[in-house]
């Protein structure tokens, strides 16, 4: 491992402090747009979109994703980093440093906001693996990723890595999506995908690193919803060594993503049809084989099955996926122009963007809907082998734990 | 000196100017309390407060009463403890009684409590919007392999998806009564009631009447030690297979039923002489570790073509490891009977001294298998004192699949819970093979009564998750962040997996 496990153990957790132990309630409201021609799209058309459904939020929370943003450097890993003060950005660029090399570091271009002046400090990094520290091991380029992410956000105090993919970044933080773009000088930037996320927390959590959408490598997730299933999906994902800590629905629903796709292979649209899952009475009356595959889908993920109101949208560089509860008690429209797909929490914010879209139409429970980039990988993780709990201490930055206990019984 | 030092436990009070002096009373009662000298004439010693006399009096005139005679206070020698030297020092012998564990240790279910959705999530109306009960009882994969279908769809790789497992329409199944502890009669009515239900009956150790084959697709058929009534068209014929180890009434010892209920009926289906005991032995005589429980667990797969197998344990103190070693054996189901499960028969000493609460069986056997990443390999069944439908969802949300009732089957049909069912004399003609006492139950009354019993507890499942929000079983099913504690200390919390009421 190219780093130092123990100080990772030892680390005393303090990412989440302010939203943790509890698990946080609320609704919210939520965009995604995708170009699946590929073409670039600038960042007002994300801001329009939330700012008409700014009272789904309550000023505690917006963020957005853009894939595509950053062309002049499509091959490098792009990290968005939070940091709390001077010292902490040294801390983090000396393990940086270890793993990379750094192309670029910049601060994140912002503009003064009235009412935004918490922000932390904001930085941007392009950055490509160390080629003889990737080769040292047998780890792929995702993974040595996804290990730095680890290692800062477990191990660095006052350090957060925003945002860890290639050719797309995360812009979020405590204030309204519209305020918060602003800030981040959104509009400056062009992606072929753009997904927003306006929070309204029933606490007040403070932390920047709280914001939607939660990103690892080039998948983001925003969520609107409270999955009243959370306690057996957390301990499902627990069983496969998963560790949610964030006390966010997002994070169950993020890790749940990682185990069908990435770790069972199963295709998108049945991970789909398993945290969503027919009805026994729509199951029965599908054709015998489809019914066998759905039968079984649901007996064996059912633990995993997001039960309670929810939509999400899932973005990465291939497109994007929206995906609503399996009675849809959460909104969300979609609608199309040519080769652009949108979705959103209403409708206003659809015509907001674009106001003679060829079609509007209310997904229906359960149905995906699913836009993909042409010429893209479809592949949501790329090359990675991460265990699940390094995952789960890379997306949340808390406590790593790698103890294995087995119990014999003679 | 006097016969008996014990004094009658009730005393049956008769109000003479009402009785029709008809004589139903002297008819009814199993246990000979009253004689007939023109007006019926109640014995108190002999009465167990069963009520089938004051249920059947046509006059409404008789009241049983607890025999309040004082006893000097004593708060350590209780007058059953009294009572229980008394008759030792009479018989020399053990105490027997019937049914379920009935000192007031603490009841873990009482001190849980549930959530319910408001505001920040919606809760659900099951009158108005689907509310699935449906499980399936058996091992699982642990994941889902699929291949294209050429045609833009998927469908299960070969040998991929679940096999092997038994559709349950709601999550109560009933539990292992053997024929001979109750009654044919009962045995129908049960087994009637589970294929109308979509659910299970379960044979016991006595075998499957020939009445029964009917309904044998939902039936469990038991394999105990003594292995009554055990062939292989047996083990082929029901819905899974069922290894009993122990019962949660009587952990580690056998059953005895007594020659007298061995008539011709129970003799051919036990496969016994008539008129002999049937003693089933304390273990299985070629189960003296796991690694046997596991050759047995698949011969009887092999004999039966694959169908399910679970095994029955009492809850015991190291559950959690042993319920782990069943699973790692190739079970499919671990059937987990807690210390106040019932029995037709059972030393006291054992049934009030020994195991632990379903609860905490559960909850520890769960979390077992989930840190040994072998959950999904074999569903949960939890029994021992399932009172109510919230009982049922509490056990589920600690971590049962399935949940199986008996004494509330048994009280379905008439049963008063008066602990006598060793003796034979049951007035109620649930726990006897006596021809005028088991007739009193009509299968399809009994039946009816079953059906609607499990389905009032299913419509108040449905009611308890559109309260939480949720709208299919599974999603509740090892949930415990859906529960909350009250009054529970904070160990017994940890064990359950479950915070204080407040957090």
């Amino acid at each position: 491992m190219p780093y130092d496990i123990d100080a990772v153990r030892d680390f005393d957790p303090r990412r989440f402090r302010e939203e943790s132990p509890f698990k946080i309630h609320g609704g919210c409201g939520l965009m995604g747009i995708c170009d699946e021609s590929g073409s670039l799209m600038g960042g007002e058309i994300a801001i329009r979109a939330l700012a008409i459904q700014h009272d789904r939020g309550n000023g505690l929370g917006g963020g957005f994703a853009g894939y595509g943003i950053y062309p002049e450097f499509a091959d490098h890993f792009c990290f968005h980093m939070m940091y709390a003060d001077t010292a902490a950005r040294q801390n983090a660029e000396e393990v940086l440093g270890r793993f990379f090399a750094v192309d670029l570091a910049e601060p994140m271009p912002t503009r003064a906001v009235k009412g935004i002046d918490d922000a932390p400090l904001l930085w941007r990094y392009f950055l490509r693996p160390d080629a003889d520290k990737l080769h040292a091991g047998d780890e792929s380029a995702e993974d040595f990723v996804v290990h730095a992410v680890m290692l800062i956000n477990g191990t660095v105090d006052g350090a957060f890595v925003a945002s860890s993919g290639k050719n797309m970044g995360a812009f979020k933080g405590v204030g309204y999506p519209e305020e918060i773009a602003h800030y981040y000088r959104l509009e400056e930037y062009s992606a072929h995908t753009w997904v927003g996320h306006n929070r309204f927390p029933t606490n007040t959590p403070g932390w920047w690193g709280g914001a939607h959408p939660f990103t690892l490598l080039d998948w983001s997730i925003v969520h609107n919803g409270e999955i009243s299933s959370y306690g057996i999906n957390s301990r499902y994902l627990e069983a496969f060594g998963y560790k949610c800590t964030l006390g966010t629905d997002t994070e169950v629903a993020a890790y749940l993503f990682d185990l069908m796709l990435r770790r069972h292979k199963l295709p998108l649209e049945l991970a789909c049809k398993a945290l969503a899952s027919p009805l026994w009475t729509e199951i029965d009356r599908m054709p015998e084989d489809e019914q066998a595959l759905l039968r079984s889908l649901r007996a064996v993920y059912g633990p995993g099955m997001l039960n309670g109101p929810f939509a999400i949208v899932l973005g990465f560089n291939g497109g994007m996926v929206a995906l609503n509860d399996r009675i849809k008690l959460r909104p969300l429209v979609a609608a199309r122009t040519g080769s652009v797909l949108m979705v959103a929490s209403e409708e206003s914010a659809i015509r907001a963007v674009m106001p003679e879209p060829d079609r509007v139409w209310m997904p229906k429970a359960g149905e995906p809907t699913i836009a993909r980039v042409s010429g893209m990988d479809w592949p949501i993780h790329g090359d990675l082998h991460l265990s699940p709990s390094a995952l789960s201490c890379a997306v949340t930055g808390t406590e790593f734990s790698c103890a294995e206990e087995t119990v014999e019984v003679s | 000196m006097p016969q008996t030092l014990i004094q009658p436990e009730f005393k049956v009070d008769i109000d003479y100017d009402k009785c029709h002096k008809c004589g139903r009373c002297v008819q009814q009662c199993g246990w000979g309390v009253y004689a007939f000298n023109e007006r019926p004439l109640p014995d108190d010693a002999k009465c167990r407060a069963c009520h089938r006399c004051v249920t059947y009096c046509p006059a409404h005139c008789i009241t049983i009463k607890k025999n309040d005679l004082a006893m000097k206070t004593n708060d350590n020698w209780s007058d059953a403890a009294r009572k229980s030297i008394w008759k030792q020092a009479e018989t020399g012998g053990v105490l027997l009684t019937g049914m379920g564990n009935d000192k007031p240790y603490q009841s873990i279910f009482d001190h849980l409590v549930l959530d319910a959705c408001q505001v920040t999530n919606p809760s659900i109306d099951p009158l108005r919007e689907p509310m699935e009960l449906r499980t399936y009882l058996g091992r699982k994969p642990d994941s889902v392999s699929v291949e294209s279908d050429g045609d833009g769809g998927y469908r299960l790789a070969e040998g991929a998806g679940m096999t092997n497992n038994v559709e349950l329409a709601t999550p109560i199944i009933f539990s292992p009564m053997s024929y001979g502890s109750v009654s044919l009669n009962v045995h129908k009515s049960l087994a009637m009631a589970a294929t109308r239900l979509g659910t299970l009956m379960n044979t016991g150790e006595g075998g499957l009447h020939a009445d029964l084959y009917p309904y044998a697709g939902n039936v469990i058929v038991q394999v105990a030690s003594g292995r009554f009534g055990v062939d292989p068209e047996y083990l082929n014929r029901g819905a899974a297979i069922e290894i009993k180890v122990g019962q949660g009434a009587k952990p580690g010892i056998g059953g005895h039923l007594p020659g007298e209920k061995i008539d011709r009926q129970v003799s051919s289906t036990r496969m016994i002489p008539q008129g002999t005991d049937a003693i089933s032995p304390a273990p299985h005589h070629d189960i003296y570790s796991i690694e046997d429980l596991r050759q047995l667990i698949y011969s009887l797969k092999e004999a039966s073509g694959y169908k399910p197998v679970g095994v029955k344990i009492a809850a015991v103190h190291n559950v959690a490891a042993i319920a782990s070693g069943i699973v790692r054996a190739g079970a499919d189901y671990v059937y987990l009977d807690g210390f106040r499960g019932g029995t037709g028969a059972a030393p006291q000493v054992i049934r009030d001294n020994i195991g632990i609460p379903v609860e905490i069986a559960v909850a520890v056997v769960d979390q077992r298998l989930r840190d040994e990443g072998i959950r999904n390999q074999a569903s949960i069944i939890a029994a021992g004192s399932i009172r109510s439908s919230a009982d049922v969802a509490k056990a589920i949300a600690l971590g049962a699949d399935v949940v199986a009732i008996g004494s509330a089957t048994l009280m379905a049909l008439g049963c008063h819970m008066c602990q006598g069912c060793h003796t034979g004399c049951c007035s109620w003609g649930l726990t006897t093979q006596k021809p005028e006492l088991t007739r009193r139950v009509d299968p399809e009354w009994g039946a009816e009564r079953l059906v609607n019993l499990v389905s009032a507890w299913s419509h108040e499942v449905q009611e308890i998750l559109g309260a939480l929000g949720v709208n299919a079983v599974e999603s509740l099913r090892g949930s415990r962040e859906r529960l909350r504690a009250i009054g529970l200390d904070e160990q017994t919390c940890r064990i359950l997996g479950v915070k204080p009421a407040g957090m």
